[in-house]
């Protein structure tokens, strides 16, 4: 019986132990020392008006908030501002046409000047400043004009009434800089303000103290921070590179980092280093979308710079027939075996979440390359030489490069999927490319995304927020990337479509939520179906992070460090 | 100084042997002779012919594509694991199959096709234009300073980068020209040659200079032989030891340099197996499925290990002054 009693009141030592220490973190800032954080794509840059990589926009939101950030379940919260705008409080007028933000007092830059709506307005200005080459401009659409009665007072008046007012400084992608350091960055000359680039003044909880670029990001708490209490860390470390496995393995089998980012890993992988014990995966699932993006322009490597990727259409994907053919070909369910597992579900949707505007109205769980074949066949894409390729109808050969970044999934999904279109006629070259350069935006690289120097290529994608119309504004003919914009623009498929431009102001003018919701998937069917792109998997978010790091609440509808400042050590090293 | 009189390196030949004299063995044969006393150089030779053969010919013989993927068969154990009880094996695969259901044996016979050819043609290259480089500036004394300049500028460069950039701006031209697969050898190869001859001719440029001051050349010279002659005749056939030595160096360092490309996600298209490749898609699952790391890793070591073999053993091969002792 003593024994047993013993016994007991250990085990229920045991337990309360790490709840003891969970509990315990309010206290002074810094108290916590150093957090390590493992991006294994190196961010290239703190400014995500430079740059649509997911690694850039999250890295940058350590440092720059927007004015209102969305929570774990896509609502959305104030961050800067007193409350959220609403018609019913007042903030925003009933003819939808203005918004007004009323900025939280007494906030200061990480350079201790104050935070006004200066500032606001300067952001603005300087993503739709000429020939900047905003990656983010789509976000700024239908704003009229910026005003400022006070310093604490932002009105934003939109040119049409805008049902949904919040795309413009709202979540990760939209943060406010700061009008004093970036004055003289404005339009052509924002590429080359390296200093602000690199290390932005900012409201966030931390402030950067060295810049590598695709290396390190050294990073110490701001000591102008709006909560004396945080953020918890004095410093962090974040390193930048590698590859989803070594970080993967730093964080749950090594304990070298506290947070992983983004672990595209097959699911047995996952499985055994979490075995490692020193930390735990995290999954949720949000808008990420795993698909095929089809160029929409000649790729062809002799045509002049300025036409290359540039000039529409392509010599044979912008059939329907074609991009049909080479849908039903894909077996999705192996795809989600394969790579994700429980991460992972099919979808043939752009836009897969939230509910109400997640189309229903294509089903693609079916392998059928008999009935891509005949519809290859009927179409009139034979093989009239024998050698195992079909040609087009007038001689040409179906030869696709099938482009991707490095990572170990996509090299599966890349072998798998070139097998089946092959058995249906088409010729398959495989490329991957290193994920910094992939998705780093260099407007001098051949090999980014963004210039889609190849048939088609393969990537993942999502919004942050909850809101698709900004989103869906990338299918948009003028967001295109071309050597004018310096290659920037969201439209990477290059779709262009009168009908859709027409129903996507349609979409930017109704204020009715169901509505919305259906316009929305219908814009959806609209873009896939008419060769956009090939949807595969609709992918969970997977990151992991120390037992011993605690509040991290994982974010699929912003930056994942959305809630930096409320990180803490838990003293639970197990 | 005595033996070597007594012992001319190399006399190329030598058409004024009288026939009373029983013709003598070709030099060659020593040379084997003295190769064959050296145990690790022999065991290199075979291991080298074997895996050689094992790539070459093994394909015709097993017939399975290395790029079919049969997913039912995926991630299975090889054969050797049923001794322990594990049951994912199968025959058909003997090393097993990897997570798409490609069959490790034929990866691992492709892979090694590549990386030998790779290994073979970048080092061809690099004698052929370090042994040039080097005679020229050992022998002509107006462009000794000149090439020797180039060299240090070749060796300032560093392979890496260079790649990347040489990537960026040839591999669409050479994809168009020669195809996916061809273009990407040609410039890899290439780019392994062209920053990998600086050591030969440094090697060769100092034995050029020594032997082209000694008596047989002078002699030669002053009949007026032509200069062409004398590289061919008397200086080459001298230069041959240095030569072959740096010649296995070479290969095994071309098979490095072309596995830490792949291995980096650089080099060939993903859907082409090479061993760096092999090893760089096996690393995530290492864990659980060593096997696949330690194929095309052995492969890798093994063959750069016979090759440094057979290279210090062709060094005392070749030295006269060792050979018979």
């Amino acid at each position: 019986m003593k024994l047993k009693t013993i016994l007991m009141g250990a085990i229920a030592t045991m337990g309360t132990a790490p709840m003891v220490f969970a509990d315990a973190h309010e206290g002074e800032r810094g108290r916590d020392g150093l957090v390590n954080i493992i991006y294994w794509q190196a961010p290239s840059i703190m400014n995500p008006f430079l740059s649509g990589g997911t690694k850039d926009v999250e890295a940058a939101s350590l440092v720059l908030e927007p004015l209102m950030r969305f929570n774990e379940t896509g609502e959305i919260v104030p961050w800067l501002v007193n409350e959220v705008p609403t018609v019913e409080n007042g903030g925003v007028t009933e003819d939808l046409m203005q918004i007004t933000y009323n900025i939280t007092e007494g906030l200061t830059w990480s350079d201790g000047t104050p935070f006004t709506s200066a500032d606001v307005k300067f952001t603005y200005d300087y993503c739709t400043a000429e020939g900047g080459g905003c990656a983010q401009a789509t976000k700024f659409d239908g704003i009229d004009s910026v005003e400022t009665p006070d310093d604490l007072t932002v009105v934003v008046n939109f040119s049409a009434a805008t049902p949904y007012p919040y795309s413009a400084f709202n979540g990760a992608e939209s943060p406010i800089i700061q009008a004093a350091q970036f004055a003289d960055c404005l339009g052509p000359k924002a590429p080359e303000c390296t200093d602000q680039n690199f290390m932005p003044i900012g409201t966030g909880p931390f402030v950067v103290t060295d810049f590598r670029t695709n290396d390190v990001i050294q990073l110490e708490a701001n000591p102008n921070y709006r909560d004396p209490n945080k953020p918890a860390f004095a410093t962090v470390t974040l390193k930048g590179g590698g590859d989803a496995t070594a970080a993967g393995r730093a964080v749950m089998e090594t304990g070298e980092f506290d947070y992983a980012w983004n672990l595209q890993l097959a699911p047995d992988v996952i499985a055994s280093m979490e075995q490692g014990g020193m930390g735990v995966p995290v999954a949720g699932f949000g808008t990420l979308v795993e698909r095929i993006m089809l160029n929409n322009t000649n790729p062809d490597p002799s045509l002049p710079d300025d036409e290359r990727s540039v000039i529409r259409p392509h010599p044979f994907l912008s059939d329907p027939a074609v991009y049909n053919a080479m849908s039903m070909a894909i077996d999705r369910p192996l795809l989600v075996e394969v790579g994700y597992g429980q991460a992972g579900r099919v979808t043939c949707n752009w836009v897969p979440a939230p509910d109400l505007y997640a189309s229903t109205s294509m089903t693609c769980d079916t392998q059928d390359i008999d009935g891509a074949n005949a519809m290859l066949e009927e179409a009139g894409y034979v093989d009239t030489d024998g050698d195992g390729i079909r040609e087009t109808p007038d001689g040409q050969p179906m030869q696709i490069l099938y482009q991707s970044s490095t990572n170990a999934v996509r090299q599966d999904f890349q072998a798998l999927i070139k097998d089946w279109w092959e058995q249906i006629g088409l010729g398959v070259e495989l490329r991957n490319i290193d994920s910094s350069v992939f998705f780093g935006g260099d407007p001098g690289s051949p090999d980014t995304f963004q210039k889609f120097y190849a048939d088609v290529e393969m990537y993942a994608n999502n919004f942050p927020g909850t809101d698709p119309q900004a989103y869906l504004g990338n299918g948009k003919c003028d967001a295109a990337p071309t050597p004018d914009s310096q290659w920037q623009g969201e439209n990477i498929s290059r779709f262009c479509m009168e009908e859709y431009d027409a129903l996507h102001d349609e979409l930017s003018q109704t204020a009715d939520l169901e509505e919305r919701g259906r316009i929305a998937r219908e814009l959806n069917d609209m873009a896939v179906q008419n060769g956009m792109m090939i949807p595969l998997v609709d992918r969970g978010r997977l990151s992991a992070h120390a037992n011993s790091l605690g509040g991290v609440v994982l974010n699929t509808w912003d930056s994942e460090l959305w809630n930096a400042a409320d990180w803490y050590r838990t003293g639970d090293n197990r | 100084m005595i033996e070597r009189a007594a012992n001319p390196p190399l006399p190329a030949g030598d058409p004024t042997t009288p026939d009373s004299i029983p013709r003598e063995r070709n030099q060659w044969w020593d040379v084997w002779d003295q190769f064959r006393t050296h145990k690790g150089a022999m065991a290199g030779l075979f291991f080298l012919l074997g895996i050689t053969l094992f790539c070459l010919i093994g394909p015709l013989l097993w017939g399975v594509d290395p790029n079919t993927l049969d997913i039912r068969n995926k991630d299975l154990r090889p054969v050797v694991n049923a001794l322990w009880g594990v049951e994912k094996v199968s025959w058909a695969h003997p090393f097993g199959t990897d997570n798409l259901g490609r069959d490790i044996m034929a990866q691992t016979m492709q892979g090694g096709r590549i990386s030998l050819a790779v290994g073979w043609t970048a080092m061809i290259l690099a004698i052929v234009i370090g042994t040039f480089v080097g005679v020229i500036a050992g022998y002509f004394p107006r462009l000794d300073g000149l090439l020797m300049r180039l060299t240090d500028l070749f060796l300032a460069l560093p392979l890496l980068p260079l790649l990347l950039v040489m990537m960026l701006l040839f591999r669409d031209p050479l994809r168009a020209a020669f195809g996916p697969e061809q273009g990407i050898f040609i410039l890899i190869v290439i780019g392994i040659g062209i920053t990998s001859w600086m050591q030969t001719a440094r090697i060769v440029r100092g034995d050029v200079l020594a032997l082209k001051e000694r008596e047989y050349v002078l002699a030669a010279r002053s009949i007026g032989t032509p200069s062409r002659r004398i590289i061919t005749r008397h200086l080459l056939p001298n230069v041959l030891s240095p030569i072959m030595v740096s010649a296995t160096l070479g290969l095994a360092t071309a098979i490095i340099t072309e596995s830490a490309i792949s291995f980096l996600g650089l080099g060939f298209p993903p859907d082409y197996p090479t061993w760096g490749k092999l090893l760089a898609d096996a690393v995530p699952r290492m864990v659980s499925f060593p096997e696949r790391v330690i194929w095309p890793g052995l492969a890798i070591s093994l063959t750069v290990l016979a090759v440094n073999y057979i290279g210090d053993g062709l060094r005392d091969a070749l030295d006269p002054r060792i050979r018979g002792t």
